[in-house]
């Protein structure tokens, strides 16, 4: 019997990180559950709105909760780290302020229900840590990735503010538990939980490129071949800016971005073509092939 | 009060504290109004000499039977009055204060009005309590010439020696298997720079051989029962399977026992065997048997529980074999309950320093290179384990650069623990001092906040260690450090030019927080005295009884109320004997009569009052079955009144019929 | 260079900042940690703890022409780790708001070059106007 669990996508997870939806739903397959994709999702604001004197900015993640509700549902898995953490702060925000939440429900008259902070907003890796379980993980794995040396990047929203934490703020390793159950070898980055730069690659991508050139730098320091993230954002801001990167950083050298998803789907024997390698900017392939993982 | 209420009633300005929310002169015109007031007045310090002089003189003039004194506090000034009442001829019970300045003018600060009448009604209600007070003779108990030290720090050494030296016999407990506390891990002491050998080991040697201490190492308080100048206390002597009066302390079986544990005298930095000595200097000079990490012990230990078949030959026997005073038995434990009698008890049990595990950013521990400051002193100790020359965990190097951090957990109320830990600033620029003594080309950088020393000689030391030394001061909370490759990253910053800062260091010292030891809340409850939010033993008054706890005859001294410099806590243990010395300087010990009291007519036993009892002072005659108080061990802090069902039970001067009738005066306009 | 003048309608321009991020300026003490951790304090002109003391002395206006709020990457390091408790990145956020409030824009979709917008995924776009445009 597969567990369904309601879905939120989010924009991004429909378009430049469709690959790691993908990988998601293949690795969530091996153990019967399936995504069950929220009917009339709405993007969530990408960001948690921090003003106390607005609540026009939590109106949209709460919409989707009240959704989730309206379906049946009693929680939803979210893959993207920054709508994990819109609409859990929202989510949290509701249910410590009862009268801002009268206000948004207001608000959503249209909707013909009224939410009452009772959804439960998750992370998949926190799905596979609580209730998968590492050693369910560990049966998958058909083709154990040895001799890849892999460094698990959280980044800021899965992690901050304390109340939404997945794992330990300062030292989490919930990825890293992971990756050693895949065969891979941890290798230790300090700077996991330093932000890439966030929103600010729309308009100042200096600053990507300097925060890409310390994480990366330091990885590849600490030996690893390749990061995995679960943030289609730092994902972007990692990859795809390596190449302003190296303008500014003579020093630096091209390393590939993986979603965590799609080392587990390469480790439980998915083929290439699945692992949806083709739009990253550094291409991970040769690395992988150089390991005989490919 | 049988005869007709004469009650007085006097009210304080306290300088402005009070007369600048409350209209006092109003107060005092009020209560002159209520029936059996026969006096009232207001005076700008009521507790001054004058102050006093107009209670006693109204007491005689006007004849009070009852005076009401409306002031502050009345663990401030309730025995100031009530002794000026006692010169003036009235029984000091008939003395009762209402508390206008904490619980009216400080909290009501903006609203005059209110609180003026706020205070006007906390004296009415208390003029009816003292309407129905009673006159009553303070006890008299015998005492126990004799005192507990519980800690044999510099706290607990300083006291012991004091007593000792009085004449008077003193039991000094250590939980370790030296005593010396955390003084003896230290390199040398601010500003002075004495080392801990030159001042404390001679301190150590006098009271293992003052002929009034007895020394009780590798021993721990079990339980304490009775009360002011006669508690009865049971020690126990931890099983360290070593005959103390035969070992010599020749070290032959340190070298010989197989075992590796963490050396707690060098905070880990080194090993020891499971048969150790703290080091060279330890008193006792003797060897204790750990009994965790014990081959022979863990066996002996399995047998007994049936786990394993007992064998003909021990499976470790090489410390006993090579003693020759043959004073080892890893066959029977020698753990034992010893019982004193004593009069006074000072409890000098020190501090802890928050472990590096509370602190992630900071590698929580994790980070070989990044250590404490105690471990820093060992290090930096002649006598540690790198000989005064500071070498690296890691890798044994002698690190050419150290990053120390101040205020790692203290001033952090994200932490848990928002108070200055007091001592950092000045051993950190001491550390800094003799790590470039040790390593001249090394570069010393700090972190810290603000400097904090005001101490004799101390911002004079500091300015100093900062001239000579070249050391780099950087004003800014560290926050994050990590490892990278064979160095130490810190990310810090200079408020005061307004930079991040980042270092790549060989060795980071971290001023973790001093924290009360873990054990610290145990052993407070079987003393029956209180703790504060942290831990710390908490004094009598702040301001005005330091070092007396709650629980009369028990006191406390050095680090264990709060983080304290060893001059202050050197202070405290003298401050700490001398009270227990004017304690045995008088034949017999004078104690409060406002006690609980049963009506034995109507109490019917049914012992919710024992229950609820924090000082133990009730207990159940099942004979009659009836409750009974020791009024020596009564605190009268009323728990038992509270809770009796039939009214049985009630405090003296503080009835349930002057409870309910302050409160419907209270409660009279609502 | 200028002379910090502290006055009382400079100091009440500050209790809208603490009105919109709902935080307590006077509760830090200048330990520094906030800038310590800051991964954007190299690029900004007032780095964290010195915008706290700052605001605390009435210069809002200081502070929100600065650069501080808009290389600001709301990563919550200052907040996570600040020993009082205080949410930076929430004030930060106010002294955008109020500069945005006016009707200002620090990004414009105009403004991004053509081969940006078809790579950058649609929660950048999303993050920075939400951030950086009213
Ligand atoms: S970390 Fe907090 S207390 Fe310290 S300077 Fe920054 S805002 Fe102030
Ligand atoms: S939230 Fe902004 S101010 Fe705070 S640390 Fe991150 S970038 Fe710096």
């Amino acid at each position: 019997m597969s567990t369904k669990i309601p879905y939120y996508p989010g924009c991004t997870l429909k378009s430049t990180a469709k690959n790691f939806e993908d990988t998601a739903k293949l690795v969530a397959s091996k153990f019967d559950i399936e995504f069950e994709e929220l009917a009339k999702w709405i993007c969530c604001g990408a960001v948690y709105g921090l003003s106390s004197d607005n609540v026009m900015h939590k109106v949209a993640p709460v919409r989707n909760m009240l959704r989730v509700k309206k379906a049946g549902g009693e929680r939803m898995v979210v893959l993207c780290s920054m709508c994990y953490n819109t609409l859990k702060r929202a989510n949290l925000y509701v249910r410590k302020n009862k009268d801002k939440l009268d206000v948004i429900n207001a608000i959503m008259y249209l909707e013909n229900a009224t939410y009452d902070g009772s959804v439960k907003v998750q992370h998949f890796l926190e799905i596979l840590r609580d209730e998968v379980g590492y050693s369910n993980i560990k049966k998958e794995v058909k083709k154990p990735l040895k001799g890849l040396n892999v460094a698990a990047y959280y980044g800021c929203l899965l992690l901050r503010p304390k109340e939404v934490a997945i794992d330990n703020v300062e030292s989490p390793t919930v990825m890293e538990d992971i990756v050693k159950l895949l065969g891979a070898k941890v290798v230790n980055l300090p700077v996991k939980t330093e932000c890439c730069g966030s929103y600010q690659t729309v308009s100042q991508k200096d600053i990507i490129a300097d925060r890409t050139y310390l994480i990366l730098n330091t990885a590849r320091e600490m030996g690893a071949d390749v990061l995995i993230t679960s943030c289609p954002l730092c994902h972007f801001n990692l990859d795809r800016r390596q190449d302003i990167a190296k303008e500014r950083h003579h020093d630096f050298e091209f390393m590939p971005i993986l979603y965590f998803t799609q080392l587990m789907a390469l480790a439980f024997g998915f083929e290439e073509e699945k692992l949806g390698f083709e739009p990253h900017f550094v291409d991970p392939r040769p690395a992988l092939k150089e390991r005989g993982l490919l | 009060m049988a005869e007709k209420p004469r009650i007085g009633v006097f009210v304080c300005h306290c300088g402005l504290n009070i007369a600048g929310v409350v209209d006092v002169k109003r107060v005092a015109e009020e209560a002159k109004k209520l029936d059996g007031v026969v006096f009232s007045t207001t005076y700008v310090f009521m507790c001054s000499e004058p102050g006093q002089k107009v209670v006693e003189n109204a007491i005689k003039e006007h004849k009070l039977n009852g005076v009401v004194i409306a002031n502050c506090s009345p663990s401030l000034h309730e025995k100031t009055f009530r002794n000026a009442a006692a010169r003036a001829g009235l029984n000091p019970y008939r003395v009762e204060i209402a508390n206008i300045r904490e619980q009216v003018s400080w909290p009501h600060e903006h609203e005059p009005e209110i609180a003026t009448r706020k205070a006007i009604a906390v004296v009415r209600a208390t003029v009816e309590r003292v309407k129905n007070n009673m006159t009553y003779i303070p006890y008299e108990v015998p005492v126990t010439k004799a005192v507990l030290i519980i800690g044999g720090g510099i706290a607990g050494i300083q006291a012991a020696l004091d007593v000792a030296d009085a004449g008077y016999e003193v039991y000094l407990v250590e939980k370790s298997p030296t005593i010396g506390g955390k003084m003896l891990f230290l390199s040398e002491t601010f500003p002075t720079l004495d080392c801990p050998q030159c001042i404390e080991t001679p301190k150590m040697t006098d009271v293992s051989q003052h002929p009034n201490i007895h020394l009780m190492t590798y021993s721990e308080v079990e339980s304490v029962e009775g009360y002011l100048g006669n508690f009865n206390v049971k020690i126990k002597r931890k099983a360290s399977y070593v005959d103390f009066d035969k070992c010599t302390g020749c070290t032959d079986c340190l070298r010989v026992c197989p075992v590796k544990a963490p050396n707690e005298f060098d905070r880990g930095l080194t090993k020891r065997g499971a048969i150790y000595m703290a080091n060279e200097q330890a008193v006792p000079l003797v060897a204790v048997v750990d009994e965790k990490y014990c081959i022979e012990v863990n066996f002996q230990k399995r047998v007994k529980a049936g786990k394993v078949k007992p064998r003909e030959k021990p499976v470790c026997s090489k410390c006993v074999e090579v003693c020759e005073a043959d004073a080892i038995n890893l066959l029977e434990s020698n753990e034992k309950i010893v019982e004193v009698k004593v009069g006074a008890i000072i409890v000098a049990t020190g501090f802890e320093l928050m472990d590096m595990k509370k602190l992630p950013e900071y590698g929580g521990g994790e980070v070989p290179d990044v250590i404490d400051a105690l471990a820093f002193e060992r290090l930096l100790a002649p006598s540690g384990p790198t000989a005064g020359v500071p070498k690296r965990p890691s890798d044994g190097k002698i690190p050419k650069s150290v990053v120390f951090v101040s205020c790692a957990g203290s001033r952090d109320p994200e932490h848990g623990v928002a108070y200055c830990s007091r001592v950092c600033c000045m051993y950190l620029a001491k550390q800094a001092m003799l790590y470039k003594h040790a390593v001249p080309d090394g570069r010393a950088y700090n972190f810290y906040i603000d400097i904090r020393s005001n101490g004799k000689g101390y911002e004079e030391f500091v300015q100093r260690v900062r001239e000579e030394g070249d050391l780099i001061y950087l004003r800014g909370k560290v926050s994050k450090i990590f490892r990278k490759g064979d160095k130490v990253v810190v990310w810090g910053a200079d408020t005061l030019t307004g930079q991040k800062v980042e270092i790549e260091t060989d060795l980071v010292v971290l001023a973790t927080a001093m924290v009360p030891p873990p054990e610290i809340k145990k052993l407070a409850a079987k003393l029956r005295i209180p703790t504060d939010e942290y831990g710390w033993l908490s004094e009598a008054h702040l301001k005005l009884r330091p070092l007396e706890t709650v629980t009369a005859g028990i006191f406390i001294a050095g680090a264990a109320q709060f983080p304290k410099d060893i001059t202050d806590t050197v202070s405290q243990a003298s401050g700490a004997a001398a009270k227990v010395l004017t304690m045995f300087s008088q034949p017999k010990l004078k104690r409060e009569p406002i006690v609980a009291e049963v009506d034995t007519e109507i109490c019917a036993g049914c012992g919710l009052c024992k229950e609820q009892c924090a000082y133990d002072a009730i207990r159940i005659d099942e004979k009659k079955n009836i409750s009974v108080v020791n009024e020596a061990l009564c605190e009268g802090c009323g728990a038992c009144a509270a809770v009796c069902p039939s009214g049985a039970m009630r405090l003296r001067n503080l009835t349930k019929k002057q409870v309910i009738e302050m409160i419907e005066v209270l409660t009279e306009n609502y | 260079m200028s002379e910090l003048k502290v006055t009382e309608s400079n100091l009440e321009k500050v209790d809208e900042v603490i009105r919109i991020s709902g935080q307590n300026i006077y509760s830090c003490y200048q330990c520094g940690k906030c800038t310590s951790g800051c991964p954007s304090a190299g690029l900004m002109d007032i780095v964290p703890s010195q915008a706290m003391k700052f605001l605390q002395l009435g210069e809002v206006e200081k502070v929100s022409e600065s650069n501080t709020p808009w290389v600001c990457l709301s990563c919550f390091i200052c907040s996570v780790r600040c020993p009082k408790g205080i949410d930076i990145a929430a004030i930060m956020e106010a002294l955008r708001l109020m500069k945005l409030r006016t009707n200002f824009d620090y990004v414009h979709p105009n403004k991004i070059q053509e081969e940006e917008r078809e790579i950058l995924p649609p929660i950048a776009f999303v993050s920075a106007f939400r951030k950086m445009t009213p």
